[in-house]
C-alpha cells in the first residue's frame, strides 16, 4: 500500500497523483496504440464501438453522474450529431468543419433542452428527456428534404486532409481513440475546476449550492450543453462507423444502452464510462453466441446425460427459439440494470476498487467497509 | 445607516404569518442572536435573507444596497454566507471540494479555459486552495481534508459547514443553530470560533440559536421572536428578563 505525503497544493490538483498512475495509463495507451497490429478486424471494429460508447458515457456522466440530471434522450443528441455530419457531407464540407459544427449544433440544442428541464427533477426530468428523444426521432423520419426520412442517409467515407479514412482502417480507430482521450482529459480538467465542483454541488444540494453563489440554472444548462456537444461529436464518428444512418437506429433502446453504460460502469468516476462501454459492446457478441452455439451445446449435454435423439433435438429447437426471441435483448438489459442497482450500485469500477482494497488491506479487509449506512436522517430539506 | 437592515419583513404562507413585519438592524462587526420558541420564524428570516423564500412584503438592505430582489446566487457574491440548521453539505464529495465550492464566488475563469486547464486556471486553483487551507487551520479540520462527507460524524459536519461559509470570505455570516446536535465540548469550541470570526476576521455574525449559554457567551445583542413578531431587543441579560420573553418561553 502506498502512502501519499502531500507537500504542495499542486499534489491536490495534478491529474496523476503519483508515478504509478503514469505507468499504468502509459502501458494502457501503448497497448491501445499497437492494438490494430495485433487484433483481428472484428475485434478492432468492436474496439471502435467501445470508444464511441465510452465518449457518450463520459458525456452522460457529466450530466447524470456529476450534475445529477438524469437523461434518457442521449440517443437523440447522437442522432443530431450523426445527421448534421451526413447532411453537411452532401455539400462537400470538409471533415473538421462538420465535426465541429455537429458538436456546436448539438450543444446548442442541448442547452435548449436544458432550459425547460430546469424546473424538473427526478422522474419528471426523465420523462421530459424521453419526450425530447421521441420528438427528434419523429422529426428525422418526417423531415424528408433533409434527412431522407425512413430511407436513411448514406454517409460517405471520411476524408481527412484529402486522405480517405475507411471506417475499418486503423486511422479511423486512432481518430476515435484520440477523441475519447481528449474528451476524458477535458472532462477531468473540468471536474477539478470551479465548474466541475459547481456541478457536484448541484447534484448533492441545490439549496446549498445556491447559497454558496452558484447560479444553479446557468450551470444546469451548461451541463446539458457540454454533455450534448460531446455526444454530438460521438454522433459524427458513429455515422462514419456505420456508413448508413436511419431514424430507427436512434431509438429509446439506444438511450437505455447509454444509461446502462454508466450504471454498470459506475456513476462516480470516468473509469465507469469506459468499463460500461466495454460491457455493453460485449453483450452483442454474447447474444450471437447464445443464438448460434448454445442450443447445440445444451442438446449435446442432454444427449450425454442419456436423452434420446428426439428429446435432444426437441431441446435444441426450444433453446434456439428462446435465444432468438424478439425482446430477449431488452429483457437482458432490464435484468442487468435491476441486478446492478440492487447488488452493485457502485458499478464495475466500484467492484474493482473493492477488490483492490481487499488486497491492499489483506488480511484486514472487513465486509462492512463499503456498506452504505445512514448516520442521521435529514428531517427537513429546502428543495 | 446601518450595515444590514430588514424593514417590515413579512412572510405569509396563506393565512399563516411566519414572519410578521419584523424590522431590525445589524451593525458592522457585531454578533446579533435571534432567539425564540420553535416556529417563531427564526429560520424563515434567514431563508428570506438568503432568498430561498421571497418576502410577502418588506425590504432588506445590505451595505446600503437593496437586496430584496437579488437572485439567490447573488447574495453570496455580495458577501453574505450562511450555514443550515440541518446541514446541507455535498455528501458525496470530499471535505476539500466542499470547501472549494465555498470559494465559488471568487472564481473568475471561463469554461473554455477550464476545459484546457490553462495556467491561469491552475494559478487560481492554488490561490483557492491556499485560502481553504487557512480556514482548515483555523477550525482544526486537518484530519479530514480528503474524507467524504458521508462518512463523517455530525459534529465534524457542523464545523465543515461553518468552514465552507468562511471560505467564501463573507462580510456577514448567517449561522442557523450552530450548536444544534453538538455536545458541550463541541459547543464550547463553536463559541470560541464565533468570537474569533468577529475579533480576528472582522466578520459580522447574525445567528439563530437555542442554547442560551452560547447566546450569552458570544452575543452583543439579542432579538427575541415569537409568532413571527419581535418581542424584545437588547443585550442578552435585558432580553432574558423581558416579561414578554419570559411569558413566551414559560407560557405564563
Amino acid at each position: 500500500m502506498r502512502f501519499m505525503f502531500k507537500t504542495d497544493y499542486e499534489d491536490d490538483i495534478r491529474l496523476f497523483p503519483h508515478s504509478g498512475y503514469v505507468v499504468t495509463y502509459g502501458v494502457l495507451l501503448a497497448l491501445l496504440l499497437i492494438a490494430p497490429h495485433v487484433l483481428s478486424s472484428y475485434l478492432m471494429s468492436q474496439l471502435v464501438f467501445v470508444c464511441i460508447y465510452a465518449i457518450v458515457g463520459v458525456a452522460l456522466l457529466i450530466l447524470t453522474g456529476f450534475t445529477g440530471q438524469a437523461s434518457l434522450g442521449h440517443a437523440a443528441f447522437l442522432a443530431i450529431g450523426a445527421y448534421t455530419a451526413a447532411y453537411l457531407q452532401t455539400y462537400n464540407v470538409p471533415f473538421p468543419v462538420y465535426f465541429l459544427a455537429a458538436g456546436l449544433l448539438t450543444g446548442i440544442i442541448g442547452a435548449m433542452v436544458g432550459f425547460p428541464a430546469l424546473r424538473l427533477t427526478g422522474i419528471y426530468l426523465v420523462i421530459a428527456t424521453i419526450s425530447f428523444a421521441l420528438i427528434v426521432e419523429e422529426i428525422l423520419a418526417r423531415w424528408e428534404s433533409v434527412t431522407h426520412g425512413n430511407e436513411g442517409m448514406r454517409v460517405k467515407t471520411l476524408s481527412l486532409l484529402g486522405v480517405a479514412v475507411p471506417r475499418d482502417s486503423p486511422t479511423f480507430y486512432y481518430l476515435c481513440l484520440a477523441v475519447l482521450v481528449l474528451t476524458i482529459v477535458g472532462t477531468l480538467n473540468l471536474l477539478r475546476s470551479p465548474t466541475g465542483r459547481a456541478f457536484v454541488a448541484i447534484r448533492d444540494s441545490e439549496t446549498a449550492a445556491r447559497s454558496m453563489g452558484v447560479n444553479v440554472a446557468l450551470y444546469k444548462v451548461k451541463s446539458f450543453a457540454i454533455s450534448a456537444a460531446i455526444t454530438g461529436f460521438a454522433g459524427v464518428l458513429f455515422a462514419h462507423k456505420l456508413s448508413f444512418i436511419s431514424p430507427e437506429m436512434f431509438t429509446l433502446q439506444l438511450s437505455i444502452e447509454f444509461i446502462i453504460v454508466i450504471l454498470i460502469g459506475g456513476t462516480f468516476s470516468l473509469h465507469g464510462a469506459v468499463l460500461g462501454a466495454i460491457f455493453i459492446v460485449m453483450i452483442d457478441p454474447f447474444l450471437t453466441y447464445l443464438k448460434d452455439d448454445m442450443p447445440g451445446i445444451i442438446a449435446g449435454l442432454a444427449a450425454t446425460f442419456g436423452a434420446s435423439t428426439a428429446t435432444a433435438g426437441n431441446i435444441q429447437s426450444n433453446v434456439a427459439a428462446f435465444a432468438s426471441l424478439n425482446g430477449l435483448k431488452g429483457a437482458i438489459y432490464g435484468i442487468i440494470i435491476v441486478l446492478f442497482v440492487l447488488f452493485e450500485p457502485l458499478g464495475l469500477y466500484g467492484r474493482w476498487l473493492k477488490i483492490k482494497l481487499f488486497f491492499q488491506l489483506f488480511p484486514l479487509y472487513k465486509r462492512a467497509t463499503f456498506k452504505r449506512q445512514k448516520i442521521y436522517v435529514k428531517s427537513e430539506r429546502n428543495r | 445607516m446601518s450595515y444590514f437592515r430588514a424593514e417590515n419583513l413579512s412572510l405569509h404562507f396563506g393565512g399563516l404569518k411566519a414572519v410578521d413585519a419584523v424590522s431590525f438592524a445589524v451593525e458592522k462587526g457585531e454578533i446579533l442572536s435571534i432567539i425564540g420558541p420553535n416556529g417563531a420564524g427564526k429560520s424563515s428570516i434567514f431563508n428570506l435573507i438568503s432568498r430561498i423564500y421571497r418576502p410577502t412584503s418588506g425590504r432588506i438592505f445590505f451595505e446600503d444596497q437593496d437586496i430584496t430582489e437579488q437572485p439567490p446566487y447573488d447574495i453570496a457574491r455580495l458577501g453574505i454566507a450562511r450555514t443550515f440548521q440541518n446541514i446541507e453539505l455535498f455528501e458525496n464529495a470530499t471535505v476539500l471540494s466542499n470547501l472549494l465550492v465555498g470559494r465559488h464566488r471568487h472564481s473568475t475563469t471561463q469554461l473554455w479555459q477550464e476545459l484546457l486547464f490553462l495556467p491561469s486556471v491552475r494559478a487560481n486553483e492554488k490561490v483557492h486552495r491556499r485560502r481553504v487551507e487557512q480556514v482548515i487551520e483555523l477550525l482544526d479540520l486537518e484530519p479530514y481534508r480528503d474524507k467524504l462527507i458521508s462518512g463523517l460524524p455530525y459534529g465534524v459536519r457542523k464545523v465543515i459547514e461553518l468552514a465552507r461559509a468562511l471560505c467564501s470570505e463573507p462580510k456577514l455570516i448567517l449561522l442557523d443553530e450552530p450548536s444544534s446536535g453538538l455536545n458541550v465540548e463541541e459547543t464550547g469550541d463553536m463559541s470560541f470560533w464565533i468570537r474569533d470570526l468577529k475579533n480576528e476576521l472582522g466578520v459580522t455574525v447574525l445567528m439563530v440559536e437555542h442554547d442560551m449559554s452560547l447566546v450569552n457567551r458570544v452575543s452583543d445583542r439579542v432579538i427575541a421572536l415569537n409568532y413571527g413578531r419581535v418581542l424584545a431587543m437588547g443585550s442578552p441579560a435585558e432580553v432574558q428578563q423581558h416579561p414578554d420573553v419570559v411569558a413566551a418561553y414559560l407560557g405564563a
